[in-house]
């Protein structure tokens, strides 16, 4: 069972100018009695998603639009946990798990072995289970006896299906995606597809932000669009795919 | 669905302590690292901070007119100690900075970034020990029983340190030029306190001063006067539990204010 609801969520970046991240200005501000903090009164802000409320349950398949820099990423942000909202109250239940940044963690000098127990565990999986799952994802990476060797070594291409096959072995309630995660060369990529249909089926709720129609099309069952920080449409994958793409 | 700082900051800490397993494997692996294509490794440290023990050990012995028994191991098991809680103290400043990367994608309690930084610089600290008998080797002095008191001071120390590293993370991570000053405030501590030098050098009246009222000498006596032969006073435990528990109190207090406020920051 999960659940993702949200209640008039805002989120407001501050930007810290170098007058307003150095602890002596500050001090200096409030000694001269507040003069130099005319020009910066009230600290810069972006908002970046202004009053969003909508309620997510099992079987949700949702699908974000929106142009750069509508608010998507951060969207993602606030749904894995790692951003609170500046204001309203987000509710997210059940263990989320995100595919944002599948690289993230990989240190180059240690091997890809060490590698899969780090990036293993910054996923949330025990020693153990990552022990227990080792062989299957080395096979499913196809890295043979390169497994042992440091990844600074790696192409471009086994960096990225040892990440992908780490990545994809834990099986989140809520899964969180930037685009679909496609890698490798012809080969590969049937592997990984079939291996993302399995993860995606698995999970109760998908939130994947996207520009390509086709994938909304096929995947979601529900799209939200996102402009200027705002849900400008929320609804069934046709109605908002036709009026986002222009017909 | 505002939830107390007080609760937000010790939910927190307790799953952070219930990822050991992640904290463990993050901090060999910064280890690790310094092992990587070189033979010694973190020992490098270890013979540089050898070297300077015996070069100040020799000057500073004849300087103070100190037999080099009661001297040397002072210095010794002194500056290991300190460089241990000097460099917990500076990487707390960094420790969610440094983190960046992971905090802005992955939603792992924040405190296990402190952990991980205590867990590197313990095990170099287990580097740096191998000093200490050999100095008391060198001086031919015995290490007693009571050696065995410094690890429950120790877990202590530790225990106050992470409230320190915890503090100013969370401050350094909003003021960026706060490490500078807690770097100039380090040094300034390392003179006043008995690490160099000897309580017994100062007259009664300045001892007073920079001894008994210097929280941070009680610190380091609760794992240094065992190793030399001596039990921690009363007033060392005092002083340091009740530390642990003041900055503790103050530590989840901020933390637990401003903890979702970090990511942002960053």
């Amino acid at each position: 069972m999960a659940i993702i609801e949200f209640n008039d969520v805002t989120v407001d970046f501050p930007i810290y100018n170098a007058s307003g991240r150095s602890l002596k200005k500050r001090l200096m501000s409030v000694a001269t009695g507040g003069q130099l903090g005319e020009d910066q009164q009230g600290r810069v802000i972006v908002r970046a998603l202004e009053g969003l409320t909508f309620k997510l349950s099992d079987g949700d398949r949702v699908g974000l639009l929106g142009h750069n820099g509508a608010g998507k990423s951060t969207l993602l942000r606030l749904l894995s946990g790692v951003y609170a909202p500046t204001a309203g109250t987000t509710r997210i239940e059940g263990d989320v798990g995100s595919l944002l940044d599948i690289s993230l963690g990989i240190d180059h000098e240690a091997t890809g072995r060490e590698n899969i127990f780090i990036r293993g565990g910054l996923l949330g999986m025990t020693r153990a289970e990552v022990t227990r799952q080792i062989e299957s994802i080395i096979e499913f990476s196809e890295l043979g006896d390169f497994v042992d060797m440091p990844v600074r070594t790696y192409s471009t291409g086994m960096h990225l299906r040892l990440a992908f096959a780490v990545s994809t072995v834990v099986r989140p309630e809520i899964l969180l995606m930037d685009e679909w995660l496609s890698v490798g060369d012809e080969n590969f990529k049937h592997k990984a597809e079939a291996r993302m249909a399995e993860v995606v089926q698995s999970t109760h709720i998908l939130v994947i932000a996207s520009h390509s129609r086709e994938l909304i099309m096929h995947t979601c069952n529900r799209v939200l669009w996102l402009e200027h920080g705002r849900i400008r449409m929320d609804g069934a994958p046709s109605d908002v795919v036709s009026a986002y793409f222009g017909g | 669905m505002q939830k107390s700082p007080t609760f937000v900051a010790i939910r927190d800490i307790a799953a952070a302590a219930r990822r050991y397993s992640l904290v463990g494997m993050l901090g060999w692996q910064d280890v690790r690292q310094r092992y990587r294509r070189s033979a010694l490794g973190p020992f490098w440290l270890t013979i540089s901070m050898g070297v300077m023990i015996g070069t100040i050990g020799v000057v500073f012995g004849q300087i103070f007119q100190t037999a080099m028994k009661e001297y040397l191991p002072f210095l010794a098991a002194g500056m290991i100690l300190w460089n241990f809680m000097s460099v917990v103290v500076m990487e707390g400043c960094t420790g969610f900075i440094a983190a960046e990367g992971i905090i802005k994608q992955l939603p792992i309690p924040l405190f296990v970034h402190i952990l991980r930084m205590m867990w590197r610089n313990v095990l170099i600290l287990l580097h740096n020990i191998v000093i200490f008998p050999l100095v008391l080797l060198a001086v031919g002095r015995p290490l007693g029983w009571e050696a065995l008191i410094a690890i429950p001071g120790f877990v202590l120390l530790a225990i106050n340190l992470a409230w320190g590293a915890l503090l100013l993370g969370v401050l350094c991570a909003r003021y960026r030029d706060l490490p500078q000053i807690v770097g100039s405030a380090l040094q300034v501590v390392y003179y006043l306190t008995p690490i160099m030098w000897m309580p017994g050098h100062l007259s009664q009246r300045a001892g007073a001063y920079l001894v008994d009222f210097n929280p941070i000498y009680h610190l380091i006596s609760i794992v240094r006067s065992p190793l030399l032969n001596a039990m921690p006073t009363a007033t060392d435990w005092w002083v340091s539990l009740a530390l642990a528990v003041l900055g503790w109190f103050v530590a989840i207090a901020l933390y637990g204010r401003y903890k979702r406020r970090i990511a942002y920051w960053l």
